[in-house]
């Protein structure tokens, strides 16, 4: 009962703050560009409609904030997909396949898990000019590999089940069988590890942003913007604490939205 | 024991060795060379350059080179500090580094299990929700959110803390950094603390201690505390990782001259074999630990040496 209203909640901040996202800087009288040297660094007001203030170049920083949001939560859904196509594929195979195959394949999972990702996603970054579209796929390059765990040990018991040996008694192929069969069944445990990676991948991007290898200038995303806001924090705070608060309340509502979830799964299966 | 640990560190090797040549082959593939930059040199003296750090040779005898000196603990020259090695660069800033990272693991370890086992003893009580709501919060918030927001309260308007890295030795400069730093591993294993203990609290052998009529304390320490170790025992490979990736970060808002901090400059100023020798170089540390790791999994729990 609580964790349906956990669910409830959580998706419900997060429906808001992803449609405020995209209408907000529609109705804003001001765009995330255009710069005004008269008015750097004003503090929120409803006034002018600088609700969350202005940046000391004079944009405004709610623009820039929801621009900001929208860039998190696109690299987060790209960046999903590319996981889950690969985790899936990865964890079915291995878990379908099963014996020797199964056990080097996860072996050399448990070899990934250990390693500094980031640093390599950093190499990326740095060697190939910040390519945009290459943050997509680098981050989901190293996000796949929790899906490809829970994906293997969910195939490992639908491989036992009576409409798997009948498909393949009927003589239909390995592969079909992984995607025909296997593949629907796994939807459901799918859904829920997707919500688990978003957040990691929103960390991720926000991260590199931060670092300053990530979005590009007057690009903005989430992490961007905290890392401008730490250079004007001792004479405008309001430029670090609102997209600060923001990062950690869509990471938060992501991380309480699969766990959530995670546990109506479970409780599911288990009666 | 002895074949498991000798399998182990077989195991370790072909590991590093992946490692290596993908770092290697990323920063090879990257498209225009180190010195391809805003000057336009005369093509003889590209030439001379490019015969002075090997890089006309072929890609495999260059990564043969690169190979071959590694074993020799020489990492090249930096391509953007003129006069100065790789390895005398991480050398200088490593310790900092390391010191840093021991403190963030023992705080964490230490606040994260008695918070966790504390919670698992109350489980379901205010002090357990409270354990898992802080829990959750430390796992969402992202280090370099925590550390700038630290800063401006503690430091900034407090006054109590220093912003930065002071020239004064001791606790005070050290405190923020570390606490930073510790926050996310404390909040994630306190979790693992509290699932893994609540699981070996309702086990037989505790029900056993417990009608000899020990006292909680006596079975948490001497029955339960070693079995509900070992999920965070395995957690120490992933944790460890995530402390080196949060010192970039920590490293960069408390300006400590440490290897995180000399890696981000290396980024950007494009010195890829300082880049690539600072990776290689975490990776290796990284892959030995997750090796002691594994090692004293087998000596906690003997069955994983049979598996």
């Amino acid at each position: 009962m609580s964790a349906n209203r956990s669910i409830r909640v959580t998706a419900g901040i997060l429906i808001t703050i992803a449609l405020v996202a995209l209408v907000g800087p529609w109705i804003s009288p001001h765009d995330y560009v255009t710069t005004n040297f008269d008015n750097p660094l004003a503090p929120p007001s409803l006034g002018d409609m600088h609700l969350f203030g202005t940046d000391d170049l004079g944009r405004d920083l709610f623009v820039r904030t929801m621009l900001g949001i929208r860039i998190s939560l696109l690299v987060a859904i790209v960046a999903s997909f590319v996981s889950l196509v690969i985790g899936v594929a990865y964890g079915a195979i291995a878990g379908f396949v099963g014996g020797r195959v199964d056990a080097a394949m996860m072996r050399f999972v448990d070899t990934l898990y250990a390693l500094p990702f980031i640093f390599f996603v950093i190499l990326l970054m740095v060697a190939f000019e910040r390519n945009f579209l290459l943050i997509f796929v680098a981050i989901g390059a190293i996000n796949w590999l929790d899906m490809a765990r829970i994906v293997r040990g969910q195939t490992l018991s639908l491989r036992e089940r009576e409409f798997v040996e009948a498909a393949r008694l009927t003589g239909v192929s390995t592969l079909r069988i992984v995607f025909r069969h296997i593949a629907p069944n796994l939807i459901g445990i799918v859904i829920v590890y997707v919500t688990l990676t978003i957040p990691q991948a929103i960390l991720v991007e926000s991260f590199l942003s931060y670092l300053g290898l990530g979005v590009q200038e007057p690009q903005t995303s989430l992490g961007a913007l905290v890392e401008a806001g730490v250079t004007l924090m001792e004479r405008a705070s309001w430029s670090l604490l609102i997209p600060a608060t923001l990062l950690a309340l869509i990471l938060m509502c992501f991380n309480f939205l699969g766990d959530g979830l995670r546990d109506q799964f479970d409780a599911r299966n288990l009666s | 024991m002895l074949r498991y640990t000798l399998l182990r560190i077989l195991g370790a090797i072909p590991t590093l060795l992946l490692v290596i040549a993908l770092a290697f082959l990323m920063v090879h593939a990257a498209p225009g060379g180190p010195f391809s930059s805003e000057r336009v040199l005369p093509e003889h003296v590209e030439k001379e350059i490019e015969r002075r750090y090997h890089l006309d040779e072929p890609l495999p005898k260059q990564f043969l080179r690169y190979v071959s000196g590694l074993l020799q603990g020489d990492l090249g020259p930096s391509y953007s500090y003129r006069d100065y090695d790789v390895d005398e660069l991480i050398a200088d800033t490593f310790p900092v580094s390391l010191k840093l990272g021991a403190l963030a693991m023992a705080l964490a370890l230490l606040l994260g299990v008695s918070a966790g086992t504390v919670a698992a003893l109350r489980q379901g009580a205010w002090l357990d929700k409270f354990v898992m709501g802080f829990s959750m919060t430390g796992i969402s918030i992202p280090v370099f959110v925590v550390a700038p927001v630290l800063v401006l309260f503690l430091a900034v308007k407090l006054q109590w803390l220093p912003a930065g890295w002071t020239s004064e030795v001791g606790l005070k400069r050290l405190f923020l950094p570390v606490v930073t730093l510790a926050l996310p591993q404390i909040a994630y294993i306190a979790r693992l603390t509290r699932a893994s203990m609540i699981d070996v609290l309702n086990r037989d052998f505790i029900r056993t201690a417990r009608a000899q009529g020990l006292g909680t304390a006596t079975v948490v320490r001497v029955h339960a505390l070693k079995p509900a170790m070992l999920p965070v025992l395995s957690y120490m490979g992933p944790a460890i990782a995530a402390v080196l990736t949060g010192s970039v970060v920590v490293e960069e808002v408390f300006g400590i001259p440490g290897l995180g901090q000399q890696f981000v400059r290396g980024a950007s100023n494009r010195d890829y074999t300082l880049v690539l020798g600072i990776v290689v170089s975490y990776a290796t540390l990284i892959i030995s630990l997750n090796l002691i790791v594994d090692i004293l999994y087998g000596v906690i729990d003997p069955r994983v040496r049979y598996r």
